[in-house]
């Protein structure tokens, strides 16, 4: 019924745009719905030799997580792809170097056999070390190809030894790539230097830490993670700002994401036709431990340099992001001789942020940057603060009786004293 | 100069147009798919969302006045997007039921912000905006009040307009062991209409729907974005009352002005019998 409805006046706007002969801009390709894409998981399971302690609800940690997977690999979107990769489950020697490398891949990324899949989470042993990083990157791998959601789910008790590769920078690269992928982090019985790098991967690319305590709070995550995966999004196009507005990449209404080093410029750029008005959002994800206070700023200027609007917004304390929006009503022409068809407005749009970091930071790659443009026809200006200029309230009313009823008595004077001189004569 | 009635007139056209079509196409829908007429209601789309979403673009879409109910982690971002129309003063409620106090380590400050479409963020009036929940607190409960939603304001103003709206909830301040433990998580935007006294003169074009234009062009807009009953034209305001009622009562009051010069009764300098 109600999808009806919403046919029914998506295809009535659609005509009545037609009909008003107010054609909007074409979307960019950005806009069109991946449904064909199906979401890619991948669960990232630590299988390292600390797994074998007894401390959830009595459990040993790998049993609470085959029973885990078990419920999840039962309750898994079809049109889901769900592949299972293991850290440390096959070298249990001492050698740093071999058990550092110590990763692959259970189940490969794909549709899910539940029998086969839970078949080969069932052999599973703790045995070696925990080489976070490489598996991420091998989750990562697994992953590529296509253009859908991405998400990995890492489970682990115990931090990354192997260094020198910080789990963190490996996070914070992958996400660079630009293949919108997200890591969500799960700690079992997480210490502080654990949560410290479990939350540190999650925030550079987006996604959420958790820390498990039960095995039902365990399964019950990483159900709510897959099927979160399964929410069909818009997949934003990747474009990159220049450092001027005439070097800047021309956007058409759609998403978009790009990075954005602290402290640098963006430009981008926009046509708008008469009668249009541009509507620009941006948001600055603070994906790294930057400095309490920020803010960002959206300008929308000529190509001459001169600004036209701005948005602005700045914060204090924790943030995923921020943000702020401008929009630009551009007026249609006055003179209606419309064989010359009006020259679109090249509008440049400069993002620039004020965020700080401490100098332990690196701020490369830059900053996630997401920047919504849309191009819709524009409002008429309005001739008056009210309503068509309609008033409102007793004092109105008040002052209209008065001037009503001085009315009424000045005619009635008039018309006597017309009748007086008329009866004189 | 074009006059802005002039305007008005062709908005009230387009608008008539509008309104003719979606009378002719619902009815040939309603013919058409009249069997599975039945099975829509099932679908679940009124059904009060479960899940929140963590950034703006994956914003769970709730109706004014449902229940949003969310799990989730200390310290995830949690999105929810609703619409709000001219006219409304939307309150957004939230109520975090924290983890048992044991498995807590001090105290923490939650904070609802509400953004506009444009992620521009919006001022609350009054209500709880952020609030610290003691070490032992079961539930922490946050409100915002925003300001009433405009027709129409200019471009530099950042007057709340019509369109959506979105709520991000998060802890602002923890203790760092705290960090990861579930939370259950309660979210209501309550409407309130303020009738004519915020009607302004003009109107946006389209609400501030982020990707409005690429919906436009697709005919179909995505799930949650619109109020039940659609956009309102803005053509109605109370003011047209206000105004009529007040042209009434200034002519019943010309007419008794008037009268009162003529006096009560037979003129008295008539002679009876006259």
């Amino acid at each position: 019924m109600i999808i009806r409805k919403r046919l029914t006046a998506g295809v009535c706007v659609l005509l009545a745009t037609l009909a008003a002969g107010l054609g909007t801009a074409l979307p960019a390709a950005a806009d069109e719905p991946s449904t064909a894409a199906s979401p890619k998981v991948e669960l990232v399971l630590d299988v390292s030799g600390s797994m074998r302690t007894r401390d959830i609800d009595g459990e040993s940690r790998i049993s609470a997580a085959k029973q885990a997977f078990n419920d999840v690999l039962d309750a898994v979107p079809e049109e889901v792809e769900l592949g299972i990769r293991t850290l440390g489950a096959d070298y249990p020697g001492d050698d740093r170097k071999v058990g550092c490398k110590d990763t692959k891949q259970l189940y490969p990324v794909g549709p899910l056999d539940r029998t086969e899949a839970k078949t080969a989470v069932a052999t599973l042993a703790p045995t070696g070390w925990t080489p976070i990083g490489p598996a991420l990157l091998g989750a990562a791998d697994d992953l590529e190809g296509g253009d859908s959601t991405r998400r990995i789910v890492l489970i682990t008790d115990g931090e990354d030894t192997c260094g020198p590769l910080d789990p963190c920078e490996v996070a914070r690269d992958i996400a660079a790539r630009g293949i919108h992928l997200v890591i969500d982090t799960l700690g079992l019985v997480p210490n502080a230097k654990i949560r410290q790098q479990l939350t540190c991967i999650a925030e550079a690319t987006g996604g959420t830490y958790t820390a498990v305590q039960h095995t039902d709070e365990l399964s019950g995550r990483v159900k709510q993670l897959v099927d979160r995966a399964a929410e069909p999004v818009v997949t934003p196009v990747a474009t990159e700002g220049a450092g001027s507005c005439s070097a800047a990449p021309e956007l058409k209404a759609g998403l978009y994401t790009d990075r954005q080093e602290i402290g640098k410029h963006r430009w981008y750029r926009v046509d708008v036709l008469p009668g249009q008005e541009l509507r620009a959002s941006v948001s600055v994800a603070a994906d790294r431990a930057v400095n309490n206070d920020y803010g960002v700023l959206l300008r929308a200027v000529t190509t001459h340099g001169r600004e036209i609007v701005r948005g602005a917004e700045s914060g204090t304390g924790r943030t995923d992001a921020v943000s702020t929006g401008l929009r630009y009503p551009k007026p249609e022409q006055d003179d209606t001789d419309s064989d010359v068809k009006p020259a679109a407005e090249s509008v440049c749009l400069q993002l620039s942020n004020s965020f700080s970091a401490p100098p332990s930071v690196k701020t490369t790659p830059g900053m996630p940057v997401e920047l919504t443009i849309d191009v819709v026809d524009a409002p008429d200006d309005a001739a008056d603060v009210a309503a068509f200029g309609l008033g409102r309230g007793w004092w109105l009313l008040g002052l209209m009786v008065l001037t009503g009823l001085i009315a009424g008595l000045l005619f009635g004077w008039i018309s006597r004293w017309r009748v007086a001189v008329w009866r004189t004569n | 100069m074009r006059t802005p009635r002039r305007n008005t007139v062709r908005r009230a056209g387009v608008g008539a147009l509008l309104a003719a079509v979606a009378l002719l196409t619902s009815a040939g829908a309603a013919v058409a798919d009249d069997p599975s007429a039945s099975a829509s209601p099932a679908e679940g789309e009124s059904a009060a969302p479960t899940e929140a979403g963590t950034t703006f673009r994956t914003a769970t879409p709730v109706r004014q006045g449902q229940a949003a109910t969310a799990d989730a982690s200390t310290g995830d971002y949690l999105y929810w997007a609703f619409p709000a129309d001219s006219g409304q003063r939307p309150t957004v409620r939230a109520k975090v039921s924290l983890p048992e106090s044991a498995t807590r380590h001090g105290a923490s400050t939650w904070q609802i912000d509400v953004y506009d479409g444009l992620r521009r963020r919006q001022a609350c009036m009054y209500g709880h905006q952020t609030r610290k929940a003691a070490p032992d607190a079961g539930t922490v409960e946050l409100s915002c009040v925003l300001r009433t939603v405009r027709a129409w304001s200019e471009p530099w103003a950042s007057d709340p307009l019509p369109g959506t709206y979105y709520v991000r909830l998060t802890v602002v301040g923890l203790a760092e062991e705290d960090l990861g433990l579930p939370v259950h998580v309660e979210t209501q935007v309550d409407p309130a209409d303020q009738g004519g006294a915020h009607d302004v003169d003009g109107a946006l074009a389209k609400p501030l729907v982020p990707g409005v234009s690429a919906v436009s062009a697709q005919g179909g807009a995505p799930a949650g974005s619109e109020p039940e009953d659609g956009w309102s034209s803005g053509w109605w305001t109370s003011r047209w009352l206000w105004t009529a009622g007040g042209g009434v009562l200034a002519a019943l009051a010309g007419v008794f002005g008037y009268s009162l010069t003529r006096g009560g009764g037979r003129p008295s300098r008539v002679p009876p019998g006259v």
